[in-house]
C-alpha cells in the first residue's frame, strides 16, 4: 500500500541535471524536468533521442553519469513502492509458459517480500486490474496466443495491480489496434481522475494534444516541457525534430572514442 | 544383468541408478530456469571452466577424494562465470563471444593439467579422465548421499524463490523496477547451476553436464504452458533420462553413463517435439492441413454461389464452376466430392447445386469475402478490381468479432448493405474466367 506519509507534494518526478551514459558514450545530457501530480505526460522525440533512457534513468535501471532523481521528495530506492512501469511490449518473451493472469499478478509480489505467497487478496487484485482492462475473458490465456493489443492491456493490467502512485511506461500505444488504444486511454483518464501520475513515451505526434495534459519534449537534451497548450508548439517540434544536433552528437562521439 | 537391472537386485547398479534420477531431477528443475533465462550457454562454460579446478584440486591434495575436487570444481566454475561476466561488462566483446573464449581456454587449461596430473606417480588410480565424459558406474554410496543433499537443496531452494525466479526470467526489468534484487536472483540462479553441474561432473561429465540442464527443460516447454508443470515435467524428463541411461551403460560398461544419458534425454527432445500437442510438429502440421481443407472447401461453396448468383439458377454447369479459380480438374473434381460427402453440394452429372446447409454456408463466406472488399474499397482505398484476391486471402480466417466491426463501421458510413449478401463491388463473371483471379 501507499505509505501513509505520501506527500502532497505538487512535483511527482524532480530530475535534476541529468546525464546518462552507455559505454561512456553520453545518450543524454543535462536534462532537468519536473512533473506535476495528477497529469498525463507524454515524451515526445525522434528515434534515438533518449526518451526510453529518461524513463529508465526515471526508474534508477540505469547508472546516472551526473545528476539526480526525486520522487514525491525520496529517492528512487525509497520510493519504489510508489512507481509502476510499464516495458515496451518488445523487450519480453512472449512465448514464456505463464498466463495472463499470472503476468498481472507479479504486480502484486513487490509488497509481498520475499517469502510470502500468492494469496487471495493479490489474485483478487489482479483479477480487478484485468478487469478494468477489459481481459478478464483472458485470464487464462497463455500470453502467446494474445494479440499485440492484449498483450499491451496485460502490461497495463500489471502496473495497475502494482497500485502505484506515478506511472511510467513506454510507449503503451505502440503498434495496438483502435480498440486497445481507446481501452488503454480510458484507463489512463480514469488513473488521472483518481490522483495518479503517468508519464508515457509516446510517438504519435497528432494525438499528443487529445490525450496528454503536460509533453516533455526531447532530443538527447531537453528542448520544453510543460502543459502541452503552451509548449507543443510548431517551433519547439521544429527544435525537437528538425535537423539533428551535429554539434551534440559529435561532441558525444568525440567523449565515446577518448573512452576507448 | 538386465533382469538384475530390473528387478532392483544389484547393490551397485541401484545405488547408481539412484543417483542419476536424483541427478537428473535436479538438472530439471535448475534447468528450466536457466532455460528461460537464456542462461544455458553459460552453464556450459562453467562446467568446461571446472575441469582445471579439479586437476588442481588433485595436484594439491594428491587424492581422489570427491569433496576436495568438487571444491576446486565450484571455484573454479564460478571464477569461469566471473570472468564471462566481467569481459562481456567491461569490454566490448559481446556476450557469446565472451563464452566461447572462457569456455575453450578453461577446458584447454584442464586438458594440459590432465596430462601433467596422467605423469604424476599416482595417477594410475585417479581416474580424473572420467570427469570429462561421465563414469556414473564407479558412484558409491557416499557420493549418492552428496547428490541427494545437493538435488533436495537444489529443488527446496528454487521452490522458495519460484516466484522470484518466475519474474527475473519473463522481465527482469521490471523485477528491477519493482524493488527485487535481480543482481543477487541471477548470482543465486548461477549458483544453483554451479552446484548441479558439478555434483553431475563424476556421473556426465563436464562436456555433457549442460546436457542435463538443458535438454530436458526444453522438451518439457513442449507440453506445457505453466512454468510449474513444464518444471515438474522437466524433473520427470531428466530423472527418466539419468535411469535409463546408466541403466544402458551398466548394461554395457563399454558406453560412458555420460554419453548415454544424454542421448536418451535427446530421444525423448524430439518425441516431444513431434508429438506434444499443442506445440508440438505434427499437429501443427495437422492444424495447417485442416485449415487448408477448409478454405478450399469455402472456395468451392463461394464459386458454385457466385455462378447461380450469375445464371439465376439453382443447378449450374460443373465447368462454369471450374472458371471461377484457377484448379486443375482433377483437384476440383476430388473438392467436390469432399463437398458432396459433407452433404453441403449435390451433384447430377456435369451440373452442381448447393444443398440448403451448403447454401447458408455459402451465404456467410460470400458476405464475409464482399464485406471485406466494400471495406478495402471505401476504408483502404484500394482499387477495385484489386480487392477480390485480398478478400480472398483474409476472409477465411477473420474472427467473429472482427466482421461485426466491419459492419459496423460499414453501417457508420451508411454503406453496409441492406440486402443479406452485399453486391459484389466489381462484375462477377460467370462464363469467362474473372482477371482478378489470375
Amino acid at each position: 500500500m501507499i505509505p501513509a506519509a505520501l506527500p502532497n507534494a505538487a512535483i511527482a518526478i524532480d530530475v535534476h541535471d541529468l546525464t546518462v551514459a552507455y559505454h561512456r558514450k553520453p545518450v543524454l545530457w543535462d536534462v532537468d524536468v519536473q512533473v506535476p501530480v495528477g497529469k498525463l505526460i507524454a515524451i515526445v522525440g525522434p528515434n534515438g533521442a533518449g526518451k526510453s533512457t529518461l524513463l529508465k534513468a526515471m526508474l534508477g535501471l540505469v547508472p546516472l553519469a551526473s545528476g539526480r532523481v526525486e520522487i514525491f521528495g525520496r529517492s528512487i530506492r525509497e520510493a519504489r513502492a510508489l512507481v509502476g512501469y510499464v516495458p515496451q511490449r518488445e523487450s519480453v518473451d512472449w512465448d514464456f509458459p505463464i498466463d495472463a493472469m499470472g503476468v498481472v499478478t507479479m504486480g502484486t509480489y513487490a509488497q509481498l517480500g520475499w517469502l510470502r505467497r500468492v494469496g487471495q487478496p493479490q489474485r483478487e487484485r489482479a483479477l480487478a486490474a484485468l478487469k478494468q482492462v477489459g481481459m478478464s475473458d483472458f485470464a487464462q490465456r497463455q500470453i502467446g496466443q494474445l494479440s499485440g493489443g492484449q498483450q499491451q492491456r496485460v502490461f497495463l493490467a500489471r502496473a495497475l495491480a502494482q497500485d502505484a502512485a506515478l506511472y511510467l511506461m513506454d510507449e503503451p500505444f505502440a503498434g495496438v489496434d483502435a480498440a486497445t488504444e481507446r481501452a488503454i486511454l480510458d484507463v489512463l483518464r480514469t488513473m488521472r481522475d483518481a490522483g495518479k501520475t503517468v508519464i508515457a513515451v509516446h510517438h504519435d505526434l497528432q494525438t499528443v494534444p487529445q490525450y496528454f495534459d503536460h509533453v516533455i519534449m526531447l532530443n538527447m537534451r531537453l528542448v520544453a516541457a510543460g502543459p502541452t497548450n503552451d509548449v507543443f508548439t510548431q517551433e519547439n517540434l521544429q527544435k525537437t525534430y528538425g535537423g539533428r544536433l551535429n554539434l551534440l552528437e559529435q561532441a558525444a562521439e568525440a567523449v565515446r572514442r577518448a573512452g576507448t | 544383468m538386465l533382469q538384475r537391472l530390473l528387478t532392483f537386485s544389484d547393490f551397485n547398479t541401484n545405488i547408481v541408478l539412484l543417483g542419476s534420477v536424483l541427478l537428473g531431477c535436479a538438472c530439471g528443475v535448475v534447468g528450466t530456469f536457466t532455460v528461460l533465462r537464456g542462461r544455458s550457454l553459460m552453464a556450459d562454460a562453467l562446467a568446461h571452466a571446472a575441469l582445471p579446478g579439479v586437476c588442481i584440486a588433485f595436484l594439491i591434495t594428491g587424492s581422489r577424494e570427491l569433496g576436495p575436487l568438487l571444491a576446486g570444481a565450484l571455484a573454479f566454475g564460478v571464477l569461469g562465470v566471473l570472468a564471462v561476466m566481467g569481459i562481456s561488462r567491461s569490454s566490448r566483446v559481446k556476450e557469446d563471444a565472451a563464452i566461447a573464449l572462457v569456455l575453450s581456454t578453461t577446458f584447454g587449461l584442464g586438458v594440459a593439467l590432465l596430462s601433467i596430473v596422467q605423469r604424476s606417480p599416482d595417477a594410475a588410480h585417479a581416474g580424473l579422465e572420467g570427469f570429462i565424459f561421465g563414469k556414473a558406474a564407479s558412484m558409491v554410496v557416499r557420493d549418492v548421499q552428496l547428490i541427494a543433499v545437493v538435488a533436495g537443496l537444489v529443488v527446496i531452494t528454487c521452490g522458495i524463490f519460484y516466484r522470484q525466479f518466475k519474474v527475473l526470467c519473463f522481465d527482469r526489468e521490471f523485477a528491477h523496477s519493482a524493488g527485487l534484487r535481480v543482481q543477487l536472483l541471477d548470482l543465486l540462479l548461477m549458483g544453483l547451476v554451479c552446484v548441479c553441474t558439478v555434483v553431475a561432473l563424476p556421473a556426465v561429465g563436464l562436456v555433457l553436464a549442460v546436457a542435463m540442464l538443458t535438454i530436458p527443460a526444453v522438451a518439457a516447454r513442449c507440453w506445457s504452458d505453466r512454468l510449474g508443470i513444464m518444471a515438474i515435467i522437466a524433473a520427470v524428463v531428466g530423472a527418466m533420462s539419468g535411469a535409463i541411461g546408466s541403466g544402458i551403460s551398466a548394461m554395457k560398461p563399454k558406453l560412458s553413463a555420460g554419453p548415454v544419458i544424454t542421448l536418451v534425454a535427446a530421444l525423448i527432445f524430439i518425441a516431444s517435439l513431434l508429438c506434444a500437442p499443442r506445440r508440438g510438429l505434427i499437429a501443427g502440421w495437422w492444424r495447417k492441413r485442416a485449415l487448408r481443407n477448409k478454405i478450399s472447401l469455402q472456395n468451392i461453396l463461394r464459386a458454385i454461389f457466385e455462378v447461380q448468383e450469375a445464371q439465376q439458377a439453382a443447378l449450374v454447369p460443373v465447368c462454369d464452376v471450374a472458371l471461377k479459380r484457377a484448379w486443375t480438374p482433377a483437384e476440383l473434381d476430388s473438392l467436390l466430392r469432399h463437398a458432396v460427402r459433407r452433404g453441403l453440394v449435390s451433384r447430377e452429372a456435369d451440373r452442381v447445386a448447393l444443398s440448403p446447409e451448403g447454401r447458408k454456408q455459402a451465404q456467410a463466406i460470400v458476405r464475409t469475402h464482399r464485406l471485406w472488399e466494400v471495406y478495402l474499397v471505401t476504408h483502404a482505398a484500394i482499387a477495385t478490381d484489386h480487392v477480390d484476391r485480398d478478400a480472398d486471402t483474409i476472409e477465411h480466417v477473420l474472427p467473429a468479432e472482427i466482421i461485426a466491426e466491419l459492419e459496423a463501421r460499414l453501417r457508420e458510413d451508411g454503406r453496409l448493405p441492406a440486402v443479406v449478401i452485399p453486391d459484389s463491388p466489381h462484375a462477377v463473371a460467370a462464363h469467362s474466367r474473372a482477371g482478378v483471379h489470375e
